[in-house]
């Protein structure tokens, strides 16, 4: 064995090493992978949450210009204030008619956005609650508690206390779904009779005003299915 | 010519060394289980003042109060600890029992107070007697319980130091390794040229012919390798280059960590909660700050679950609720929005090419698709990173394994009746209703 192959050896493996090193540490998690031609993949338009110089702080998301009302939006008269909640609590009423879908629909968001805390009941021993995230949640059937539809909707909007407002993450149709869901849970709570739904014929009579879940019905509808009936 | 024992010895021994270590590296692991002897102490309950009891009050504090009432902070109402030496008891009673009867009788004091916490309503508890208004104090007047000072520098040091110490004991380990393995090189040329002076021969190598010139002398075994050089080289290139563009385990860090793991795993908080643009519309959107505020103007410090071997702390967790709280605009202290907010830059991570087209709304709502389908186990990681390679291949392989789901869609019950006529199927899949199509992804 003579000096020269020792050094050869000693280089050839150093080289597989550095190699490895190099292939190993080019997988960076921290950046996204290399594109194929980057003008198919990066839009022409501006992206969602995109980042683009012309928008004041880089941000594409921004808020509505000042005075926009987003489609089928119904203005809401009551303020937010303890006596906006009483008013509400008097006078606003449901203009839902209880169907089974209104309720069923109710019944999922509630679970969604409302069980974590009031839990699935309604008896304030949601899973937030039980590991003590949050604490003192009231159930709705406790004596002295006054809940009707519109104080349940006005809560909703504008929140109470330790709860914040839900008005960004539903619409006003679903808003009063879930009031419906709540009605109900209540009325279980304390023993009273549910409330009942109409027949399937009377649906979508009397809310031509409401907001549809626009996104599902769009969605749906854009489908083109037809297309391959004359394949 | 003598014979030479141990010309192989440096490979056999460095072997053997391996082995050793093999052996004892379990060992080294072994440490970890070391029991935490540390018992937590309890905070020790002060007993109580003779007026009520703490215990039970603790109980009716964490039922009817705790709602909007902290001990030490400011919540919807002021702080509770200590509230008994403030104010009168008397006093205490009737304001817990219908505060705002005491306001509307002109009481200078309670007018005072409902002024200063914005004017917001306190719930009236007729319901509580004096003992437990009484207990409730008593449990507002304890003392503030100090057990994390006594528990973190046992559990914590102790668990962090097996961990170095371990690390420093494999380094040492390997380092001897090396060591050892330099050494016996050094001694075999040594004893090499000692040999080599007292006159020993070592066995010449006969001159043969090297191999690579006896390879390069027989072409067909260099046409076979080189085709199976070139196949090789395809294969690889072809993995290669399939992956480019593909951004699985995607994982950048955030501006501020949020940890999936956390609020949907262990709070079981609903994907839709915070993303609620994904029931109804293309994207499943990046929740705005408020929708966290509707939790975290509560929960300004993290008590769950922590991992300090990977830097996990608790105070790592409080950080980033801070950072919340300085991009929103958050005082805690005053329990107000200052109205300087910071927008927070997050990642995103799961990106379409522009000429694809995905709508959430048609896979979470119509569908009705979990979540995890595509993107993975989100309720385990605490760093979010894309689980799914969002390549056609993968799509397209889902749209031929998948039934539409019919279940109350009047939508398709009538082309679903004439095409699983047309193709003689219970069950449609998506690709039989045409979700191969082209134009249906590619506009």
């Amino acid at each position: 064995m003579t000096k020269t192959t020792n050094m050869k050896k000693i280089l050839n493996i150093s080289l597989t090493l550095f190699v490895a090193a190099l292939l190993v540490s080019c997988f960076d998690s921290n950046r996204p992978n290399y594109q194929y031609m980057d003008n198919m993949y990066e839009p022409v338009g501006y992206e969602t949450y995109g980042n683009y110089e012309i928008f004041p702080g880089g941000q594409e998301a921004m808020l509505p210009a000042e005075g926009s009302i987003p489609r089928g939006w119904q203005p809401y008269d009551y303020e937010n204030s303890t006596a906006g909640l009483e008013l509400a609590r008097a006078e606003l009423k449901n203009p839902l008619e209880v169907t089974e879908e209104n309720l069923a629909a109710g019944g999922q968001l509630y679970t969604i956005y409302c069980a974590v805390c009031h839990g699935d009941k309604g008896d304030g021993q949601g899973i937030l609650a039980q590991r003590e995230k949050f604490l003192g949640i009231p159930s709705y059937g406790d004596a002295g508690r006054n809940i009707t539809e519109g104080s349940v909707y006005h809560v909703q909007m504008f929140g109470l206390n330790a709860m914040g407002s839900y008005a960004s993450q539903t619409n006003e149709l679903e808003r009063w779904q879930i009031t419906q869901h709540v009605m109900n849970l209540t009325a279980a709570l304390k023993g009273e009779p549910l409330l009942v739904p109409v027949g399937k014929d009377s649906l979508n009579v009397n809310t031509p005003q409401m907001v549809t879940t626009s996104g599902v019905s769009e969605a749906t509808t854009d489908e083109g299915e037809d297309n391959n009936l004359e394949n | 010519m003598k014979k030479v024992n141990y010309r192989n010895l440096p490979s056999r021994l460095s072997l053997l060394l391996l082995v050793f270590l093999l052996t004892f590296s379990t060992t080294i692991f072994a440490q970890e289980e070391s029991a935490n002897e540390a018992e937590a102490t309890e905070a020790q309950t002060p007993p109580a003042e003779g007026v009520g009891d703490v215990a039970a009050g603790e109980t009716l504090f964490k039922a009817n109060c705790a709602a909007c009432h902290k001990l030490d902070k400011k919540a919807t109402g002021p702080a509770l600890r200590g509230v008994a030496e403030k104010y009168d008891r008397e006093w205490l009673y009737k304001w817990i029992k219908n505060s705002q009867e005491l306001i509307q009788s002109g009481d200078a004091l309670a007018v005072k107070l409902f002024e200063e916490n914005n004017r917001s309503v306190m719930t009236a508890f007729p319901a509580l007697t004096n003992t437990d208004i009484d207990n409730i104090l008593a449990y507002t007047s304890a003392p503030k319980p100090e057990p994390t000072v006594v528990e973190l520098p046992v559990g914590g040091g102790g668990e962090s130091g097996s961990g170095v110490s371990n690390n420093v004991i494999l380094g040492a380990l390997a380092l001897v390794f090396l060591l050892l393995v330099v050494m016996l090189f050094l001694v075999t040329s040594t004893l090499k040229r000692i040999a080599e002076a007292n006159g020993v021969t070592y066995e010449e190598k006969e001159k043969k012919m090297p191999i690579w010139k006896a390879f390069a002398q027989n072409q067909f075994l260099v046409l076979v390798t080189s085709i199976f050089l070139l196949l090789a080289a395809g294969y690889f290139a072809y993995g290669w280059m399939m992956q480019v563009g593909v951004d699985q385990g995607y994982a950048p860090v955030q501006p501020i960590h949020y940890s999936h793991k956390i609020h949907a795993g262990a709070n079981q908080i609903d994907c839709n909660y915070c993303h609620s643009s994904a029931r109804k519309s293309k994207h499943s959107g990046i929740p705005s700050l408020n929708v966290c505020m509707n939790c975290h103007k509560n929960i300004a410090e993290y008590n769950g679950e922590v991992d300090p071997e990977n830097g996990y702390t608790k105070e790592f967790y409080d950080a980033e609720i801070q950072k919340l709280y300085d991009a929103v605009g958050w005082d805690e202290a005053e329990q107000k929005y200052t109205g300087e907010e910071k927008p927070v830059k997050w990642v995103r991570i799961h990106n379409l090419p522009d000429f694809a087209y995905f709508n959430h709304s048609q896979h979470v709502t119509v569908a009705g698709i979990e979540c995890q389908k595509c993107h993975g186990p989100v309720e385990e990681m605490e760093i979010m990173y894309q689980f799914s390679p969002l390549t056609m291949g993968w799509c397209i392989n889902c749209h031929r394994e998948t039934n539409v789901n019919l279940a109350g869609n009047e939508y398709y019950a009538k082309i679903h009746e004439e095409l699983s006529k047309k193709y003689g199927v219970d069950k449609l899949t998506i690709a039989q209703m045409g979700g191969l199509e082209c134009g249906k992804c590619h506009y």
